[in-house]
């Protein structure tokens, strides 16, 4: 039980966690590490062995976001780029191409600009101030899921603090992780941050409308990717060309839960 | 900058180990970081020597294993451990691979000091 607001899902620990209900990286790492999750033992007086995961409690407290969303049929996706990348803007013109219903997690740094201007447009937004945080991580999340209407949602974004490198360490609870490079930021950002590209589910190339203005190669963007994350998808987006982001609603739809693992509608 | 709140992870996690263990004293952390992990082992020093003051760590010794990143192809079934932020196989060049390591952050080891006569 959620001590601090009453919620009833069970926060299972990490070695109880089951394999059956998780997709997304960060997934197949936890469940890795329950492999090596031995018992601690005193080999002399001194000297603990242990195997341990610096961040399993923030992994505990995601699996249990997880069942939150899961308990309500909803597939959440977390949005990370670099400030000002496009993922707020994204996230205000998405309502236009797509009949899934949706609504937002916003962390931003002191403002609730963020939520203020999904909720003008009428998306269901909250926003989590993070004062000096660089990331947001499960807790956090966790306290947002209680000042959203879950019900009727088929998806909930994360909008994560803008920033390529600590937002791609934490595990916040959602299923999937999208990571957006905008044009005028250049193509060299997925070798320097590898570690963010790595975790992607899918890489959003925004602002693709600027491209005749910069020296944007998407071809080696592609071919950076590749090196890092094979299976990844590169989508070239711009808000200004409605086909692209039909293909970004046509992907959300492919990559719902109730479509990837069957689960019922 | 998280490496302050991987390291209070970190600290906690001491200090259960040292509770259950009826520690009076820590005198050495030892951590594994995967080149992948996201973190920065120098930012991650600097802010262990900061937090510790305050808890059962405050005389330990932060010692850092940096883990490069393994590979196993699939294609090929060779073991590779690479300089390189990328997972191609370098025996054969194939896209599928699978990461053996290096993308982790874990505690492996705690020295400690406990009571006399427990
Ligand atoms: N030309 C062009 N500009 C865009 C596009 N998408 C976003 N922008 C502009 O990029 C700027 C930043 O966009 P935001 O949506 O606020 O970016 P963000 O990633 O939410 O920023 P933070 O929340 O601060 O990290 C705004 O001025 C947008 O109008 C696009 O497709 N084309
Ligand atoms: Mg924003
Ligand atoms: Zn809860
Ligand atoms: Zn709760
Ligand atoms: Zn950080
Ligand atoms: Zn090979």
């Amino acid at each position: 039980m959620c001590k601090d607001c009453g919620c009833s899902l069970p926060r299972h620990s990490a070695i109880q966690q089951g394999h059956d209900h998780h997709t997304g990286h960060s997934h197949e790492h936890s469940h890795k590490h329950q492999e090596l999750h031995t018992n601690p033992q005193l080999n002399d007086k001194k000297t603990l062995s242990v195997i341990h995961k610096i961040l399993d409690k923030n992994d505990v407290e995601a699996a249990h976001n997880r069942a939150h969303f899961e308990a309500h049929h909803i597939t959440a996706f977390n949005l990370m780029s670099s400030p000002g990348s496009g993922k707020t803007t994204l996230l205000e013109h998405l309502k236009e191409y797509t009949k899934l219903n949706y609504a937002v997690i916003e962390g931003d740094l002191e403002t609730s600009r963020d939520a203020d201007r999904l909720i003008a447009k009428g998306i269901t937004a909250h926003q989590i101030q993070t004062g000096s945080a660089c990331h947001l991580d499960a807790f956090m999340v966790h306290g947002a899921l209680h000042h959203l209407p879950l019900e009727g949602l088929d998806i909930c974004f994360v909008e994560n603090v803008g920033n390529l490198v600590c937002p791609a360490s934490y595990d916040v609870g959602t299923h999937k992780n999208i990571v957006l490079l905008s044009v005028p930021e250049g193509d060299d950002k997925i070798e320097k941050y590898p570690v963010m590209f790595r975790r992607a589910d899918l890489v959003l190339i925004t602002k693709c409308d600027l491209l005749p203005y910069f020296d944007f190669s998407v071809d080696e963007a592609k071919a950076q990717l590749k090196k890092l994350n094979p299976d990844t998808q590169i989508l070239e987006v711009s808000i200004k060309n409605g086909d692209s982001m039909h293909a970004v609603a046509a992907w959300l739809n492919e990559n719902l839960r109730r479509n990837t693992v069957g689960e019922p509608q | 900058m998280h490496e302050y709140s991987i390291v209070s992870a970190l600290i906690e996690q001491c200090e259960q180990h040292a509770r259950a263990n009826q520690a009076t004293k820590i005198t050495r952390v030892a951590i594994k970081l995967g080149v992948m992990s996201g973190v920065e082992p120098t930012l991650l020093q600097t802010a262990f020597e900061t937090f510790k003051l305050d808890g059962i760590c405050r005389e330990a010794e932060l010692s850092m294993t940096l883990q490069p990143l393994v590979i196993k192809c699939a294609d090929c079934q060779q073991e590779s451990v690479l300089d390189e932020r990328s997972i191609v196989c370098p025996a054969c060049n194939s896209y599928h691979t699978r990461v053996l390591e290096g993308e982790d952050m874990l505690l492996m080891q705690l020295e400690m000091e406990q009571a006399e006569d427990i």
